[in-house]
């Protein structure tokens, strides 16, 4: 046998080989793997139809209704977690690591791992109808420090957002040479949500992170970009309580919402906001939240810097965060703490808040992870 | 040559004495990922077990019937992968279909082996050491037996040392492959008995 013989049939075998098992798969998927169209019924009011035997996160995302998730349906985050109310089987293996005793009672249910093979009712929170893909445009990029960009976004389809100040968005990074598939990262909101028509993000630069460095390198103003949200419970609780709020770097983005909301709306408590940084070049729109003093009644910026230099000639507070919340906060009666930074610095100022006598239940924060 | 060996002989091998895990290493990483507590380990154990056996011998009758008359054995290692693939999807297909306790209980574990390289090591040393049909089943069984030996004892000691202070720099995967060592050092205490190659 010649060579190009030997190699025609070698190509041949495995083309045989390989397209009839092909076509065995597509007939099993039509056939075992199909199981038509069935039912989701939300809440008890809303019924969609979907494609049977997928998993229900990327059904129920089909139909624009987004439950917050972090892995992309891997099962590797946790958090979409979803209420079923009809019988569905035992939970998986792979659910239960994530889940409560009190949660596996309610037949709370992680929606990526759980396939909808017939029709199942299902419970989320109402707020979630809310939450909506919007295709955007950059509309402006300013560096607020050598690492931060603030972003604008200007929403398109929808046009508008409605969301609480302090609530988050889902920034979908499209696929580019760090990932081979989109992925989603998410940011608070900085604007109030009187601005409705657009989105101000504020993003610290993570090295090799996946999300900050396309911001970093390829966004430029004109581009689209794809959001989903509003998610998240960080929003001014409605009490008369003294407010203090604390951020680090780019968590004064959910704090400067809520701070020109309330000047917006007339609210008018007693409020500090304290917010961390290294040196004058961590240092941001301090300005603008000392002109906001003198509008907003009774509410008082309070920037610390913990290592400043010598050339900084920093005359304000001095030190850690916390070593200041300490000095300043006092007795921490019918007072009401929102935080923002990131995990090592919530645990942190929630220590110190919690030895002045404000209750862990009143204490509230938006951790990066 | 093999031939002389019979078919109980190969399938004690295959657990203890070439147990393709501890002396093969093959397989590592759903043995490490999965061997945290022993339920989840023995329904993973079953899972290769059952991939195991039938793909051996899917795999005998496409190298004897396709590979050997069409002169094709250097394409085996695409052919076996390729068929391990298919079957392992439609297997999970069919369970999660049928039965959803047997698809807790096993088809989750599936997509994890289809690309276990202990499954794919079966087929190849079953064509290497000219095992028959028979023997390619006892091989195949065996092997799995003997790496769900493997898993479940690892589990046991993982889940004992749950409560044991590891130094931080070892604790998960590192410890996981000191102690995969020390058992393949106890398993090749049954090496004297009998010797497949």
């Amino acid at each position: 046998m010649s060579p190009a013989v030997q190699i025609l049939i070698g190509v041949g075998a495995i083309s045989a080989i390989t397209t009839i098992l092909a076509v065995i798969m597509v007939i099993a998927d039509a056939t075992i793997g199909n199981y038509g169209e069935v039912k989701i019924r939300i809440n008890e009011e809303k019924d969609i139809a979907v494609e049977g035997g997928r998993p229900l996160l990327s059904s129920l995302m089909e139909e624009k209704i987004f439950i917050p998730s972090a892995c992309g349906g891997r099962g590797s985050c946790g958090l979409c977690k979803v209420k079923v109310t009809s019988d569905v089987g035992e939970h998986l293996p792979t659910e239960l690591p994530w889940l409560s005793e009190d949660e596996r009672k309610d037949n709370v249910r992680l929606s990526c791992q759980l396939k909808v093979k017939k029709d199942i009712s299902i419970q989320i929170p109402e707020e979630l109808f809310n939450v909506r893909e919007f295709e955007c445009e950059v509309a402006s990029i300013v560096d607020l420090t050598y690492d931060i960009k603030e972003v604008i976004l200007r929403l398109k389809e929808p046009p508008q957002m409605k969301f609480k100040a302090g609530q988050f968005i889902q920034f979908e990074v499209p696929e580019y040479e760090l990932t081979s598939e989109p992925v989603y990262r998410a940011y608070s909101i900085a604007s109030q949500p009187s601005r409705s028509g657009e989105i101000e993000l504020e993003i610290r630069l993570v090295p090799n992170g996946i999300c900050t460095t396309y911001v970093f390198e390829h966004l430029k103003v004109g581009d689209p970009v794809t959001i989903n949200g509003p998610y998240g419970q960080f929003y001014l609780r409605d009490t008369d309580a003294r407010v203090i709020f604390v951020a680090g770097g780019s968590g004064n983005a959910p704090i400067k919402s809520i701070l020109y909301d309330m000047l917006e709306k007339g609210i008018r408590r007693e409020a500090v906001y304290f917010f961390g940084a290294r040196s004058l070049k961590d240092l941001f729109l301090a300005d603008e939240m000392k002109e906001l003093e003198g509008r907003l009644a009774g509410f008082s910026y309070v920037p610390c810097l913990s290592q400043p230099i010598p050339e900084d000639k920093w005359e304000g507070e001095a030190g850690r965060v916390t070593d200041v919340l300490d000095r300043m906060v006092g007795s921490g009666e019918n007072t009401e703490a929102y935080l923002c930074g990131s995990p090592g610095m919530i645990e942190a100022v929630v220590e110190v808040l919690k030895k002045k006598g404000i209750p862990e239940e009143k204490i509230y924060y938006d951790k990066f992870a | 040559m093999s031939e002389g060996l019979a078919f109980y002989a190969i399938f004690f091998a295959a657990i203890f004495t070439n147990n393709i895990l501890l002396t093969n290493y093959l397989g590592m990483c759903s043995f490490l990922a999965v061997s945290r507590e022993v339920d989840t380990s023995v329904g993973l154990g079953w899972a290769v077990v059952f991939v195991m056996t039938t793909t051996s011998v899917l795999n005998w009758l496409a190298y004897h019937f396709i590979l050997i008359p069409l002169d094709l054995t250097y394409l085996r290692f695409v052919v076996f992968i390729v068929i391990i693939a298919a079957f392992v999807q439609i297997v999970e297909m069919i369970i999660e279909r049928v039965s959803d306790k047997l698809y807790i209980a096993l088809g989750i574990f599936l997509p994890l082996i289809t690309v276990n390289c202990a499954i794919l090591g079966v087929s190849l040393f079953m064509v290497i050491r000219d095992y028959t049909f028979v023997n390619s089943i006892f091989f195949g069984l065996g092997s799995g037996i003997g790496w769900m030996v493997a898993i479940i004892a690892m589990a046991g000691i993982r889940q004992k040392m749950a409560r044991s202070r590891v130094p931080r720099a070892l604790a998960g995967a590192g410890i996981a492959l000191i102690i995969a060592g020390i058992m393949a050092l106890a398993f090749m205490g049954f090496s004297g008995m009998l010797k497949i190659t």
